[in-house]
């Protein structure tokens, strides 16, 4: 029946009016709906602007597993040759490889005790006997996946701090599959010295320089456990750098960009535990060099005058002002676990944004003006109710957006104008079969409530399909496509409402007070 | 003053179903031609898919696009390529292959092109792809317009007969294989957006499809006697008001997108625009001659329980 209950109508009603509440906020400024309670604000919300309409900057990084895995591996070296130093327990062969570490025990007797002793310093390793005297310490596919899970959410969260300290607005940093992260900064159309940021592994240690060497050493004669580092970008010179890590950065609690007799420097704080090493291994070699060493290149390497036991310091590095803020910046961030690829980067200036904001909403206007116009010519009486059905359901789609926090994307925008040329296809669907029937001499009642009734299944069929290949495209689709699949997705919805609930609606109260005797169409 | 529906002909007899030889032609030619030029020359890769440098940028004064050329070639970042667009004569897009070495090359090269732009330019905007991205855009890209032929015709199989899901499907692939191969022929762009843009043509085209199928189905249950030619033609006739109309606003609005909605939209617009006419002619010439050659019968329609209706249709018969 084409006949419409009190409730029906009420409820048809009731969703329109929810329609315009929620999409409302759409229409006011950022300043009013600042001033609105916080509980309203999580509802009554406006939609969310891409990075390509707003302007901003998106980046997708990964991190280097590989590197995780490697530092993985050589940490187990490290661990072994000092578990088996400090018993003095005669091995050679010390290799790190992919697949594990190997270390051939020289005194077959000791044998035992070394593989007890290294299983004890690495407990998250598997550790096998080749034979009577070589040993395999490796990582099994558990431990190594536990160990990338837990250095992806730390790069999150080193990210997070140093995007937060460099103080951009709703930054947001989510982490994606296995290996990679997407930061999206709004309003950020330069995004060079932060992806500077990004990029740098910023690990500190500070070494103690193996004296008696220089760059001209033969590498055979070269003590073990010192390597060569070269200096930073200014700084010709390779230092003969001892291994051993005296005191890491991650002690470190805080760092400031200051000035020292005029130049920029880095001031730096230990936690009380790093404070008292490091006022140990000062007092100890005073008069050597100490190494600040920033991701395998040497800061400076200043000479020990006197033991530094408060716990502060200052890098001096012949840094620029900004060169100096930056460090300082990292180290309070703290360092990444892994180096970090930026494998993706889309950058809109605000300009462009604005552009693409005024070009879609003038063909979004344009495009509702032509269909409008064309349905009243089409319809008369019944291409207006098409159009009212046609702004309730625009309605209705902008406050699904809002609602959902959807984000509208260029690419969005073009799918709202799609969605407006295909909504009245039902209003046409049923407008024809109402035709036909009336054509085969059907009573007017008759004619209008099988042209619903006929075209409905229809309708349901046309709509479904084209709604398998939104759902695809959201899926399968990447950055603004995603939003023109949500627009697509939601418009198809919204459109099944509109166009069937509510023309129904509308023909149904013309049935009923215009009197008419035919069909107008 | 009457609604312009009303001098649409009502009845109206276009037999389409016996002059189908030449379109049917046509369009294998076509997808021959699509086919041979995607073999050939293959696709013209936006920065999405080939990787790369995009940036657009606005000269703040004169724009000197020899000096530009230039300057930017001698950076030592490969072969950079500039072209102006838009009628302010300002704005140019600048695009730089993959460079050699992983992604720390790729973003080397965006500060060694904007160091050297210095203050002259305003950078509109920058995409920078890097070659794990890309592949993983094309292969994604692939895969969502497959699955949506596959997805589109289980469904017309589960709601018709397999006739029909094979009809649909052959429409949607002759519709995504030209779009595509007008790209290829016309070295436009393929980017993403037309990924979105071709699976929204699948989209429209299969919902045109569905309309006249439906019909079918309706027709061949109502009128017992009547050939299989005689139900499409009666039943493409029937609906050809609502295929003009729906077409005409879902064009209107495309065309609102192609004068008005800028730059960044125009190449979907323009598949879309092909797509508006493509969806409609693949549905009278792929999808219904299939079901004449694949021999649809009424035996194959699982439902018949609809009223029948024996006599022929009475298209002369008037409202008093």
């Amino acid at each position: 029946m084409l006949q419409y209950s009190a409730s029906k109508v009420a409820l048809v009603v009731a969703v329109t009016l929810m329609g315009i509440i929620f999409a409302a906020p759409n229409l006011f400024s950022k300043a009013t709906l600042a001033d609105l309670p916080t509980w309203a604000k999580s509802w009554f919300k406006p939609m969310q602007l891409g990075l390509d309409l707003q302007g901003g900057s998106y980046l997708l990084l990964e991190v280097d597993l590989n590197a995780v895995y490697k530092e993985q591996i050589n940490n187990i070296e490290e661990s072994v040759r000092a578990s088996l130093r400090e018993p003095r327990i005669g091995f050679r062969n010390l290799r790190a490889a992919d697949d594990g570490v190997y270390v051939s025990i020289t005194d077959a007797e000791q044998f035992k005790t070394a593989r007890d002793l290294i299983a004890k310093a690495n407990p998250d390793s598997k550790i096998e006997s080749l034979d009577e005297n070589r040993l395999r310490i490796y990582v099994d596919d558990k431990a190594r996946r536990d160990r990338e899970i837990a250095a992806l959410s730390q790069s999150i969260e080193i990210v997070r701090r140093r995007v937060d300290e460099f103080g951009t607005s709703d930054p947001s940093i989510q982490r994606q599959g296995r290996d990679r992260i997407i930061v999206e900064l709004p309003g950020v159309s330069d995004p060079e010295r932060i992806k500077a940021l990004i990029g740098q592994t910023a690990k500190l240690n500070f070494h103690l320089i193996e004296p008696g060497v220089n760059a001209l050493t033969d590498a055979r004669s070269m003590p073990a456990g010192v390597m060569m580092l070269p200096g930073t970008k200014d700084d010709p010179n390779m230092y003969p750098v001892r291994r051993r890590v005296e005191v890491s950065g991650e002690r470190l609690v805080d760092a400031q960009a200051t000035f020292q007799e005029g130049r920029p420097v880095v001031t730096f704080r230990f936690d009380t535990a790093g404070g008292r090493r490091f006022g140990a291994v000062t007092a100890a070699n005073v008069n050597n060099r100490l190494a600040i060493v920033l991701d395998n290149k040497v800061i400076s390497a200043p000479n020990i005058k006197s033991p530094i036991t408060g716990g502060n310091g200052y890098i001096e590095g012949g840094f620029s002002v900004q060169g100096a803020q930056d460090l300082a910046l990292l180290l309070r961030a703290g360092a990444l676990p892994a180096p970090l690829l930026v494998l993706e980067e889309r950058t809109v200036g605000p300009g462009l944004g604005e552009d693409s904001i005024r070009d879609g909403t003038l063909a979004s206007v344009v495009g509702a003006a032509l269909v409008i116009i064309f349905m009243v010519l089409a319809y008369f009486t019944f291409g207006i109710f098409a159009v009212v059905a046609l702004v309730a359901n625009i309605i209705l789609l902008f406050a699904i957006l809002s609602i959902t926090g959807s984000v509208l994307t260029l690419p969005g925008i073009a799918g709202i104008v799609l969605a407006l040329g295909m909504a009245v296809d039902a209003n046409v669907l049923i407008y024809e079969r109402m035709r036909e029937e009336w054509q085969t001499g059907r009573s007017l009642l008759s004619s209008l409530t099988s042209g619903f009734n006929q075209a409905f299944m229809t309708i349901a069929d046309s709509n479904i399909t084209a709604f398998i290949a939104g759902v695809l495209l959201f899926f399968l689709g990447a950055g603004p496509v995603r939003g023109f699949a949500v627009t697509h997705i939601v418009g198809l919805i919204t459109s099944m409402f509109s166009a069937v609930m509510i023309t129904r609606m509308l023909v149904w109260f013309w049935f009923r007070y215009s009197n008419r005797k035919s069909l107008p169409i | 003053m009457k609604p312009f529906i009303q001098f649409l002909p009502k009845d109206f007899h276009f037999d389409f179903i016996s002059f189908r030889m030449w379109p049917i032609s046509f369009s294998c030619i076509l997808v021959v031609i699509s086919m041979i030029s995607l073999a050939t020359q293959g696709l013209t890769y936006g920065i999405d898919f080939a990787g790369g440098i995009l940036m657009e940028a606005r000269a703040k004064n004169e724009l000197n696009i020899g000096q530009m050329r230039e300057d930017l070639n001698n950076l030592g970042i490969g072969e950079v390529a500039i072209s102006s667009f838009g009628d302010s004569g300002k704005d140019v897009t600048i695009r730089v292959g993959e460079q050699v070495g992983d992604e720390t090359a790729t973003n080397k090269a965006v500060t060694k092109i904007k160091e050297k732009l210095g203050d002259s330019f305003d950078i509109r905007k920058t995409e920078v792809v890097g070659p794990k991205v890309g592949s993983e855009l094309v292969i994604n890209g692939a895969l969502a317009i497959a699955l949506g032929i596959i997805g589109i015709a289980v469904y017309v199989w589960f709601r018709f007969e397999w006739q029909f899901a094979l009809g649909a499907c052959l429409s949607i692939c002759h519709d995504v294989i030209t779009t595509i191969g007008f790209f290829s022929l016309f070295k436009l762009q393929f980017d993403l957006n037309i990924v979105a843009a071709v699976l929204t043509i699948a989209g429209f085209s299969i919902n045109d499809t569905v309309v006249v199928y439906d019909r079918v189905r309706d027709t061949l249950r109502k009128y017992k006697k009547l050939s299989l030619a005689d139900v499409l033609n009666l039943s493409l006739n029937k609906v050809l008001s609502r295929t003009i109309l729906t077409t005409a606003t879902a064009t209107l609005s495309v065309i609102a997108l192609v004068t008005v909605g800028g730059e960044v939209l125009r190449t979907f617009s323009i598949a879309m625009l092909w797509g508006m006419f493509v969806g409609v002619y693949s549905t009278i010439y792929i999808a219904l001659p299939v079901l004449v050659y694949f021999e649809l019968r009424r035996d194959d329609l699982s439902n018949t329980q609809a009223p029948a209706v024996t006599q022929a249709p009475e298209y002369e018969r008037q409202p008093g």
